[in-house]
Parts: structure tokens; C-alpha cells; sequence
């Protein structure tokens, strides 16, 4: 066992991990952040994404002794200080952008990521951007219109009918 | 997974020390984390390199290379490769997914040698010089077949040097599942002749279109290699596509490349 | 105007926040004090006899509690089905045992030899990888058509042949279906493949089973769409326990599609490993060991003539399906490529003479099932190809061909077994007409033409039987559960609701729904309602989300438990206001008694019943909680229009999706907000069995899509935005909310789109193409060209 720390969600952390633990495990297990999730084991499918130093990363692609020192914000810190939704996740519920919530976590961590590097992509951005998040409820399309709309975009024109 | 231990070392040579035995070299993980997730290797020890400052970033070297450190990620790539090699950047910048690309890395990539990976094609149409903490390799000399290269078990790629083209572009059609090449094809064209890298094609890995490399140094334009095609031999089959698809996509990509080198 | 509350809002959905804060609660969050967990050894090969197990070492290695194998299971019943077909021949289907653990056999890649239960989970895969198993591996039956030829090596020893069923629905006399033929002007012919789907809910299945030695009573925690129905099944037929000492609880559930629905092996191990083990046992399943578990579906390979007369009237159709059931039979398989695909044959159309005839077949594979839209998309996928390519032979406009055939007059009993009880496919083909803009389609291939794309347009229509019910003529069909569901509106003193319901959302927005109605019955706030879902021990029964049932069913009986909730309400308002009980109105939450201004509110109402001072006790008892169980007259019946317009890149063969415009009739809509999104999510199901996704294997029976690398899911960049419109409206005329259901339509709807539209473009092409297997892979379109 190895002592890890890092700070999550603005709070220092510390475990004994394995060498092999992964930081999804770390999260979900060693601190019960279990808004992180896991829906593959290739990679693929983008539920676990979380932020390490400001960057999008497959928390089930990383080691947690990897981020050893560094500061991690999982979906579970993303709300306002007074516990209201931020931008992205209240467009998330205005536009229905979620069906079952269990790839939620991981689009709402990408969303912000791209937002803050490109604040008002285009439709086809947001998508490119998505390629690493699976979504099997929603057809994407008010996923999409959703970060469309909290980059303060006019999504009227994307309306269902 | 298997345990093992973890060590991050701060400089190449204490990573080439605590290499040897059953220990393997950690670059971003992002295809030896899934495998060892299957178990499908054993490892005592893994060597993470990214916290070895000296492997990681981008620069122009004297003599007109494009040098890109061994651990530096597919993001870094992406963004401050695009002045210098923009056909590079624009590689770089489809790999994986965001995440995948903020972790991956040039060496990785490069050691793994996957049959459908994007970075080898870029290697060997730059004709660029892989460098180890031992050895420089030149790109034709580096992969040898399928997640095969020369590297022996306790080498790691320190450094990539790139031959700068005055026109290049990559072309990278996907397997709709994995989002690897299911075909790409990167063409470079250099004062003294066109390199064309086709990868996610062949059974052998990441190779050079001798026929259209030469057509096209000639007369550099889609019509060049009208004429010439890829034998399906050798070509990969499989549920995404058969050896003549691909032996056609092979060609339909160095066309297009070409068109957006133009 | 669109309403802000009730019936018809597009209220925003109440539980979003938990799952937008990282608050839900899935199965996999849950851990029990002391758990254990357990690893599966599995079959790597598809058909073996399995010669011996040694535990002996594995058992020895830290951290193992311990090791089960069949033998373990002897005493213990298997997984049943719960659907018995009846043969053409009026014999029943050859139904296989289905072991917890193989019993002497594997019979697929995936199949669960061993189970190792440790203190880790490591530990118990470190353990599993000790057990040494000798196997005879035995020639694997995969191919559907040669596994019926006499001398196939059987999956079953003990069954006749590999033959589940050989089943005809419709005009049963082969002799004068081919009259139908005989005098037919035209007959179109289509053989086809309706590929293996792999459902991949996000969330992979998990089970946690625990056990209560004072109590003697079991919880199993679990990624299910119908918790009752595993209880029961788990119960009855496998463990033999009382259903009263068993607890099943599916919280938050991350997708399910189908696969949810049936009873798996992992759960009744998890049950059953907790008692023996004494400690609460866990299983998370991998997505590497979801591709090899999780019920598959579709799988059909299928021959369909239609016949028309010299005036284009659709006079027969006679279709012949393969249905592959895989090694076992899941817990609805067998009724999946019967009653619900021969059912739908007839679609839209009035044709007179239908023959269905499915055989379904054992294969080494893992076992298939209801996948969204189940047995429904297999129908409507042949039959709307195959008006598609006789428009194509007749040279006549494809809408205009769907709309000469069109039921149009109501009830209509269908030749297949069913009775439409309303629907207007005109009216949905209009909508489609002008939402689809057709009119500016000769444009777009012209602009894509100038791009060097093809562009292509494909229209189809659909049907689908939703609800499935009722209980009595199901039964007679050979269903072995009820097809009804309950509710309980359980008043609280103050006025708040609490609603009990069978149905269980794993991702339909029930929590948001169920509520509407409900405020809307009685005229209180929303927010005052809340529903209680998931829990054995907290609902009355319930058979759980499935079928696009939950509102046609479920919240049926939740309209019969509150309408009796008001009448009751009215007793007990009638007796404080001094009159008589049919006097009383409730409106806005407020009794008052007719022609008065005498009024009393809800809350004192609710208060009443009980604190009951004042209150009516020789006539009625203090409370107010009712429960209603519905058991619906017939299905319902969605229906609908798509359309699909696509760009082809003839050099690759690469099919973008352009356009894609629904208009579907649901009758009455509760929260259009959330029916656009199940349409959204169907479409893009749709569009990626269309495109994307095959489940595949190879002829020695191992999976070659074991997982997201190689079966493609539809992601963001491959589906456009869609338009979608339900805005033409025929209410079912049997249940109390007029409600269709509309979880499954844009999975059934959408593939023979985008095919039609695959082919008219590559037939602007000049290619002569008439058909694509699906998925229309840039490979398959490529060949096709080259042809």
C-alpha cells in the first residue's frame, strides 16, 4: 500500500492505495464520491470522466497514485457554492439532457471542460467534442442542445418540433 | 488487474534503472491500463514517465526538426505543434477523445505500435527519427510488424524528431467502434520527394505506398495516382471492413490528403 | 397554450438534480457492511463438456470464502421462461434447463462455470484463475439454418434437435396463402438479416445479496426494471424461497432497454451465496462480461413476399423467420419473435391474408431476448423494406403506395391476432409531410450531388402493440406472469401523496409523471406527490417498466387507486359540509357542494380521515389509501411516420444522417418534454442498429463485438438533430388516460428509414442496389457499389 493524497473538489484527501488502484476507485470508494462512474473497461464509454488539474481525464484510465499530488473535481463539486446546479447541469435539466443520469457525471465534467476552453462551440464541436462520452437514453440531441444553451447559445431553432 | 508497484521517477535515468525484470514503462496508460485491466499481462513494476520533466514538450531544433518529447500528450501535440507542423497538430488532435489525448503520449503510441494507431503513420511519412535513452532509430527501421518495434524491454522513446514538410495531411477514417484508423493515410511532401504512410491497413503494421510516393513526387496531385492502387493482399479483414475495402480506402485517402496538402 | 402543470406540462424533470450533482443511487453505490465479493469463471469456449473442476488450490489462496460450482446448484431450480409457445403442430416448445452455475455443460462464451467469493474482488479473480477445468470442446452451433439440418450436433442433449419451436401465426394453411399468391399482379420478395443487437444500458448489471439470520429473511439489491417480477421468478422457480422473506430493491437503474427485465444468474447466486457464505455478497458485472451475459436481441434472419393486385392493393404477405434463441431460453424469449413481431404484420395496412412462421433456434450463443422495441422493429423493418422496394418495382411514389394500403376505419382487426382500437396514419403521414420538408429535398441532392455525395430519402411507416395485456388472453397464449400492474395513492394526514407504483423508472422520468396526473385528479400541487418505486417491500406489486407500459398500465391503476381516493374524499367532505355526497365537487384541490358556497379544502379533508372527530366511523373506515390493480382490455397502439434523409460518400461508402423527422401518434401525451426525449433515444438506437451496431460471431462460436472497440454505439457526432412531432393525437380509447406509450417507437421506426433512404441513394447513384443488411457499415455500402 501507498499513501496518495490529492485534493478533491477543493478538499486535501488522503488514502492508502494499491499500486493498481485506479483513481475511479479511489473516488468512488476510498471517499464514496460515487457520482463518478464506471461503464466499461475499455476506455470507451466516458461515464468516469472527471477534471485532474483542470484537464478531462478517464478517471478508470488513470491510477490513483498517478494523480498523486494533483487537484481532481468530480461531478460532485460542480454545483454552486449555495447547492443550486450550475450553468451546465441547470441546462442540463431545462433541456432534458438526461434520461437514466448514468453518463450524466461524465458529460456534465466534458461540458465544462469544453466550455471553458471554447465558450460558444458549435453544434458540431459539441459533438466532436463528445466522442468520449456514451449516452444510450437520449439520442444525444438534448444533450447537445443542452451545452448549446449554457454557452448562452439561442437553441430555439434545435426545438423538438 | 494484477499488483504491482508504482514508480514515478523525475529523471530518464533513474526510469531506465527501475526498469528491467517484469517492470513496464507507464506513459499516459491509456492502452496499457485497459490491458492490464484484462489481465493481460503481469507486470511487477510500472515506471510511470510523467513526472519526467525533460520528456515532456515541444521544439524547434537547429536544423529544422520538429522535436517532440517522448511524454509529451496528444493535447500538448495538438496545440503547440500546430505553428510548426500543422498536419501534425491536426493528427494529434484526432486521436482518441479528449481525455484520451489529455493523458496518451507520443512515446506510448509509438511503443505500442497499435496496427491502427494514427501517430505511426506520422513517424514514417515525416521520415523522423525515433530517440531512446540508448539509441536513434530511424522511422523505417523502427516498427516491425503488428504491436511490434525494435525497442528492447528497458528502452524508452525520449524524444521524436520530425522532418518538417513544406506541405503535409493526414487522413483518418474510423472504425466506428473503437475510433481508430480503420484506414489513415498521411502524406508529406518534402523538397526532395512525397512520403505516403498508410496505417490501420495492413496485417504488418504501419507502411509506406512505394507507387504513389513516387507518382506523386513527380506530379504532385490526385490525378497522380489515379492509376496506381494497393494489392489487398496483406491487407486487414475483418467485421469493419475487407482487404479490397481498405486497398480502396488506401487509395481514396492519399487522393484526398493530397487535395487538402494542396 | 401549453400548460405549466399537470396533464400536458412539459414539467422538468425532479430527478435530474440528484443525477446531475452525482447524488443518484445505483446499485453499485450500494455496499453492505462485510460484503464479499464474486468473481464468475466463465466459459471461453462455446460448446464443451466439462470434464472436471479442482477448486482444491483456488480455495487455499488468501482471502477466499468460497468457491461454488453446478454441483452446488443440484438441489436448486434453474432460470425459467416465462412464456410457453405452442407449436404449429399444438406441441409445446422443447424448453431447456437453465442452470445457476453449468451443470456438466457450457453451452456459450460466457456461460458461468465457477464462483469464487472473496474478501476482494482481486481476491476472488485471483482465486478464479487457480480453478484448473478440463473441457471436451464440442463443435459450436451457430448458424441458425444449419443448426436445424438433421445430424447438427445438438446444444441441448436431452431436446429432440435444436428446434425451440416451429410456430405460424395468420392464415395457417400453406396451401391457400400460395392461392393469395397465385392470383397475385405483383409479388415482391425480400430476404434479410435483422442483425444481433447487444441493448448496453450504461450502467452494467450489479447484484448484491444479503442476508438476515435473525429474520430469516433475504435482500437482493439489483439493476432491474422489475423487481417484483425477479422476486417472483427468483422465489417460485429457482430458489424455492418465500416470497415474503425476499426483499428486492432495484434503486436508481442506468438504462435498461430489455436486458433489465429478465431474471439472471447473478441474482439468485447473489441470494443464495449470502446465506451460504453468511455475509452479503457482491457482483458488479465488467462490460467485457456484460457482452457475454446481458440478454442480446433481434437476431432474426428472415424471407417476406408481398403480394399485390394490378391496382397496387397489398393482398398477402407470407414471412418466414429464423429466430436465434441462443443457448438457453431468457425469461420472454420465446415470446418475442411470436407475439410480439408475427402480431405486428400487418402493420398499417389492410392486407388480408397474412402468414407468419417462425422457427426458433438453439444456438451456442448467449441467450437473446427483448431489446427496445422487441420482435416490433423485426416486423416493421421487412415489411416497410419490402413496400418499399415494390414501390421501387412499380415505379409508384412510396408514401403514395403506404397510403392507398392505410387502415383507416377503426376498430380493425388485424388477420394476426390483434384489434387496432384507434389511429389515424394519415393523419401522422401529413404531419411527416410537412415537417419533413420533401419539398426541398430535389435542392439537398442537388447540393450534395455538387459535393460528390449521393443523397437519399427513405420513408416508412409503423405500428406497434404497447401494454401488452390483457392478463386472461395472454395467458391462453402461453404467458406465465399477469400482465396487469397496481398502484397504491397512500393521503397523509397533512395532504401529501405518496403513490406506490409497480412500475420502475430506469430513466422514463416517473418521479416527474406520475405526479402530474395525479396533482392534476385531485387540483393540488405537484410537489406534494411523490411516487415510491423500486422496492418490494414498499409497493403493493407491481410488474415493473417494460413494453412501453408504465403509463397505459400502471398509471392506469393509478388513476382507479385515486379516483377512489376522491370518492372516499367526498364521503368524508360530504359528511363535514352536511350534504349530500353527490353534491360534491372537487376542483383545485377544494370539496365544495354544488350550487353552495359551502367549500372545504383538501388538507382538511386528508386531516379528517385521520384525526377522524368528526367523522362518518359507522359508515366509513378512518384513513385514506386505496389500491387499484389494472389489467388494460387490449394493447395500445402507437403509430407513425418517419422519415430519414441521408448523404452517401460513394468513394467510402461513409453514410451521414442529414435529416431525421418523426411524427408519431402516442394518443394523449402527460409531459410532451420527456416524450421527445424517449423518441430522441429510440431514434438514436435506431439509427445505430441501422449504421453502427452488430453484435457478431464467428462460426466457432466466439464473440468478435466482446466490447466497445469493436460493436460501434452510436456517439454524438454519428446522429443529427431530430425534429419530432406527435401532435396528431388519437387517444386509446381503453384506458382511463387515453395514453399509448412511447418508449420503443423511434427504435421500431427508425431502421427501415434510413435503409430506404441508404438505397434511394445509392440508386440516384445509378447503382442498382435494392437491399443492405444492416448495419449499413461504410464497408457494406462500398461492396454494394462495387457490385
Amino acid at each position: 500500500m501507498s499513501k496518495v493524497t490529492m485534493t478533491v473538489n477543493g478538499r486535501a484527501t488522503s488514502g492508502d492505495v494499491e499500486g493498481r488502484t485506479l483513481l475511479s476507485s479511489y473516488l468512488r470508494d476510498t471517499l464514496g464520491l460515487t457520482g463518478t462512474h464506471i461503464g466499461c473497461d475499455t476506455s470507451q464509454c466516458g461515464t468516469c470522466v472527471v477534471h485532474v488539474d483542470g484537464k478531462v481525464v478517464k478517471s478508470c484510465t488513470m491510477l490513483a497514485l498517478e494523480a498523486d499530488g494533483a487537484v481532481v473535481d468530480t461531478i460532485e463539486g460542480q454545483a454552486n457554492a449555495d447547492g443550486s446546479l450550475n450553468v451546465i447541469q441547470q441546462a442540463f435539466q431545462d433541456h432534458h439532457g438526461l434520461q437514466c443520469g448514468f453518463c450524466t457525471p461524465g458529460m456534465v465534467m466534458s461540458a465544462a471542460a469544453l466550455l471553458k476552453d471554447n465558450p460558444k462551440p458549435s453544434e458540431s464541436e459539441i459533438r466532436k467534442y463528445l466522442e468520449g462520452n456514451l449516452c444510450r437514453c437520449t439520442g444525444y440531441h438534448n444533450i447537445v442542445k443542452a451545452i448549446l444553451a449554457a454557452s448562452g447559445q439561442d437553441v430555439s431553432v434545435v426545438a423538438a418540433e | 488487474m494484477y499488483n504491482f508497484e508504482f514508480e514515478r521517477p523525475s529523471s530518464v535515468d533513474d526510469a531506465v534503472q527501475s526498469l528491467g525484470g517484469e517492470a513496464l514503462a507507464l506513459g499516459g496508460g491509456q492502452t496499457l491500463i485497459p490491458a492490464l485491466k484484462q489481465r493481460l499481462n503481469q507486470p511487477d513494476k510500472l515506471v510511470s514517465l510523467t513526472g519526467i520533466s525533460e520528456l515532456n514538450g515541444i521544439s524547434m531544433l537547429s536544423d529544422g526538426r520538429l522535436s517532440v518529447k517522448g511524454a509529451t500528450t496528444h493535447a500538448t501535440v495538438a496545440e503547440q505543434a500546430r505553428e510548426h507542423y500543422p498536419a501534425l497538430a491536426d493528427l494529434a488532435r484526432h486521436i482518441g477523445d479528449p481525455a484520451v489525448r489529455n493523458r496518451g503520449t507520443i512515446g506510448g503510441s509509438l511503443a505500442n505500435n497499435d496496427p491502427a494507431a494514427c501517430y505511426p503513420a506520422a513517424v514514417l511519412g515525416s521520415d523522423a527519427t525515433v530517440v531512446t535513452n540508448a539509441r536513434e532509430i530511424s522511422a523505417s527501421d523502427f516498427f516491425t510488424g503488428m504491436f511490434a518495434t525494435v525497442l528492447s524491454d528497458n528502452e524508452i522513446i525520449t524524444e521524436v524528431r520530425f522532418q518538417v514538410p513544406s506541405s503535409a495531411n493526414y487522413q483518418k477514417f474510423l472504425q466506428p467502434a473503437s475510433r481508430f484508423a480503420l484506414t489513415g493515410v498521411f502524406v508529406a511532401k518534402f523538397a526532395d520527394g512525397v512520403r505516403v504512410a498508410v496505417t490501420g491497413a495492413s496485417e504488418n503494421g504501419v507502411f509506406r505506398w512505394a507507387d504513389a510516393e513516387s507518382a506523386l513526387s513527380a506530379n504532385f496531385t490526385q490525378s497522380a495516382v489515379e492509376n496506381s492502387s494497393v494489392s489487398p493482399d496483406g491487407m486487414i479483414s475483418d467485421l469493419h471492413g475487407s482487404a479490397a475495402y481498405r486497398a480502396s480506402l488506401v487509395k481514396t485517402l492519399t487522393k484526398r490528403a493530397v487535395a487538402a496538402a494542396s | 397554450m401549453p400548460k405549466d402543470t399537470g396533464i400536458g406540462a412539459s414539467q422538468k424533470r425532479r430527478e435530474d438534480v440528484r443525477f446531475l450533482t452525482g447524488a443518484g443511487n445505483y446499485t453499485d453505490d450500494i455496499n453492505v457492511s462485510g460484503q464479499a465479493y464474486v468473481h464468475f469463471v466463465r466459459s471461453e469456449v462455446a460448446h464443451a463438456k466439462i470434464l472436471s473442476i479442482d477448486t482444491a488450490k483456488a480455495s487455499e489462496l488468501p482471502g477466499v470464502v468460497q468457491i461454488f460450482t453446478g454441483s452446488d446448484f443440484e438441489g436448486v431450480g434453474g432460470l425459467p421462461c416465462g412464456w410457453q409457445v405452442t407449436d404449429r403442430y399444438g406441441e409445446p416448445m422443447q424448453e431447456p434447463p437453465h442452470p445457476i452455475l453449468a451443470q456438466e455443460k457450457v453451452r456459450h462464451v460466457g456461460d458461468p462455470i465457477a464462483a469464487v467469493v472473496a474478501d476482494t474482488y482481486a481476491q476472488a479473480r485471483d482465486a478464479a484463475e487457480a480453478i484448473s477445468i478440463d473441457f471436451e470442446e464440442l463443435p459450436a452451433v451457430v448458424d441458425m439454418s444449419s443448426a436445424l439440418d438433421d445430424g447438427s450436433v445438438k446444444v441441448h442433449d436431452n431436446l429432440k434437435s435444436n428446434l425451440c419451436y416451429d410456430w405460424v401465426l395468420g392464415e395457417a394453411d400453406d396451401t391457400k396463402i400460395q392461392e393469395a399468391f397465385d392470383a397475385a399482379a405483383h409479388v415482391t420478395t425480400l430476404e434479410l438479416t435483422n442483425q444481433r443487437l447487444v441493448a448496453n444500458p450504461m450502467e452494467p448489471r450489479v447484484a448484491v445479496g444479503d442476508y438476515n439470520r435473525a429474520s430469516d429473511e433475504h435482500t437482493l439489491y439489483t439493476t432491474s426494471q422489475n423487481p417484483h417480477v425477479i422476486r417472483l421468478l427468483m422465489c417460485a422457480f429457482v430458489l424455492g424461497l418465500p416470497e415474503h422473506k425476499v426483499r428486492v430493491v432495484a434503486p436508481d437503474v442506468g438504462g435498461g432497454f430489455g436486458t433489465k427485465i429478465f431474471h439472471y444468474a447473478e441474482e439468485a447466486f447473489c441470494t443464495f451465496a449470502a446465506k451460504a457464505c453468511n455475509r452479503p455478497v457482491k457482483w458488479t458485472s465488467s462490460r467485457t462480461e456484460a457482452f457475454q451475459t446481458d440478454a442480446h436481441g433481434r437476431d432474426h434472419v428472415t424471407k417476406i413476399e408481398l403480394a399485390l393486385d394490378d391496382a397496387n392493393n397489398f393482398t398477402a404477405i407470407r414471412t418466414h423467420t429464423h429466430a436465434n434463441m441462443g443457448a438457453y431460453l431468457s425469461t420472454f424469449a420465446s415470446s418475442i419473435p411470436t407475439w410480439l413481431h408475427g402480431t405486428l404484420m400487418a402493420g398499417n395496412y389492410k392486407t388480408p391474408a397474412i402468414q407468419v412462421n417462425v422457427r426458433a433456434v438453439f444456438t451456442n450463443t448467449v441467450p437473446v431476448d427483448a431489446y427496445r422495441g422487441a420482435g416490433r422493429p423485426e416486423a416493421t423493418f421487412q415489411l416497410e423494406r419490402v413496400i418499399d422496394i415494390a414501390a421501387r418495382e412499380l415505379k409508384v411514389d412510396p408514401i403514395a403506395l403506404r397510403r392507398q394500403n392505410f387502415i383507416t376505419e377503426f376498430p380493425y382487426e388485424t388477420p394476426v391476432a390483434l384489434a387496432y382500437d384507434t389511429g389515424d396514419y394519415h393523419g401522422t403521414m401529413d404531419r411527416l409531410e410537412a415537417n419533413g420538408d420533401f419539398s426541398g429535398f430535389a435542392a439537398r441532392r442537388a447540393e450534395s450531388e455538387a459535393q460528390g455525395k449521393l443523397r437519399g430519402l427513405g420513408v416508412n411507416c409503423y405500428i406497434e402493440a404497447c401494454g401488452i395485456a390483457p392478463s386472461n388472453i395472454a395467458g391462453a397464449l402461453g404467458a406465465r406472469a399477469g400482465l396487469y400492474d397496481a398502484a397504491t395513492v397512500r393521503v397523509n394526514a397533512t395532504g401529501s401523496i405518496s403513490v406506490l407504483v409497480g412500475a420502475h423508472s430506469h430513466g422514463q422520468g416517473h418521479e416527474t409523471v406520475f405526479p402530474q396526473v395525479i396533482a392534476e385528479m385531485i387540483g393540488i400541487d405537484e410537489s406534494q406527490v411523490e411516487i415510491v418505486h423500486g422496492d418490494s417491500s414498499k409497493i403493493p406489486f407491481g410488474m415493473g417498466t417494460y413494453g412501453s407500459r408504465s403509463l397505459a398500465v400502471c398509471g392506469s391503476a393509478m388513476v382507479r387507486a385515486t379516483e377512489k381516493v376522491i370518492n372516499k374524499a367526498k364521503k368524508i367532505a360530504a359528511h363535514l359540509m352536511e350534504a349530500s355526497e353527490s353534491d360534491i365537487e372537487l376542483k383545485d384541490g377544494t370539496f365544495s357542494v354544488a350550487g353552495t358556497d359551502k367549500s372545504v379544502a383538501w388538507g382538511d379533508v386528508t386531516l379528517t380521515a385521520y384525526v377522524p372527530h368528526n367523522f362518518p366511523l359507522e359508515d366509513l373506515e378512518p384513513g385514506l389509501e386505496e389500491t387499484a390493480f389494472y389489467d388494460p382490455a387490449n394493447f395500445t397502439f402507437p403509430a407513425g411516420g418517419y422519415a430519414c434523409e441521408v448523404e452517401v460518400d460513394p468513394e467510402t461508402g461513409h453514410v451521414s444522417v442529414e435529416r431525421f423527422t418523426a411524427a408519431d401518434d402516442f394518443g394523449n401525451v402527460v409531459n410532451p418534454m420527456i416524450v421527445d426525449g424517449q423518441v430522441h433515444g429510440g431514434l438514436g438506437q435506431g439509427i445505430g442498429q441501422a449504421l453502427l451496431e452488430n453484435c457478431a460471431y464467428d462460426e466457432s462460436g466466439q464473440l468478435l463485438t466482446g466490447s466497445f472497440m469493436d460493436y460501434a454505439m452510436p456517439r454524438a457526432d454519428d446522429v443529427p438533430f431530430y425534429s419530432v412531432d406527435h401532435s396528431s393525437q388519437t387517444p386509446c380509447t381503453h384506458n382511463p388516460l387515453g395514453v399509448k406509450g412511447c418508449g420503443e417507437a423511434g427504435a421500431i421506426g427508425s431502421p427501415p428509414a434510413v435503409v430506404n433512404a441508404v438505397i434511394d441513394a445509392l440508386q440516384s447513384g445509378g447503382h442498382d442496389v435494392t437491399h443492405i443488411d444492416m448495419p449499413v457499415s461504410p464497408g457494406r455500402v462500398w461492396e454494394a457499389i462495387q457490385k
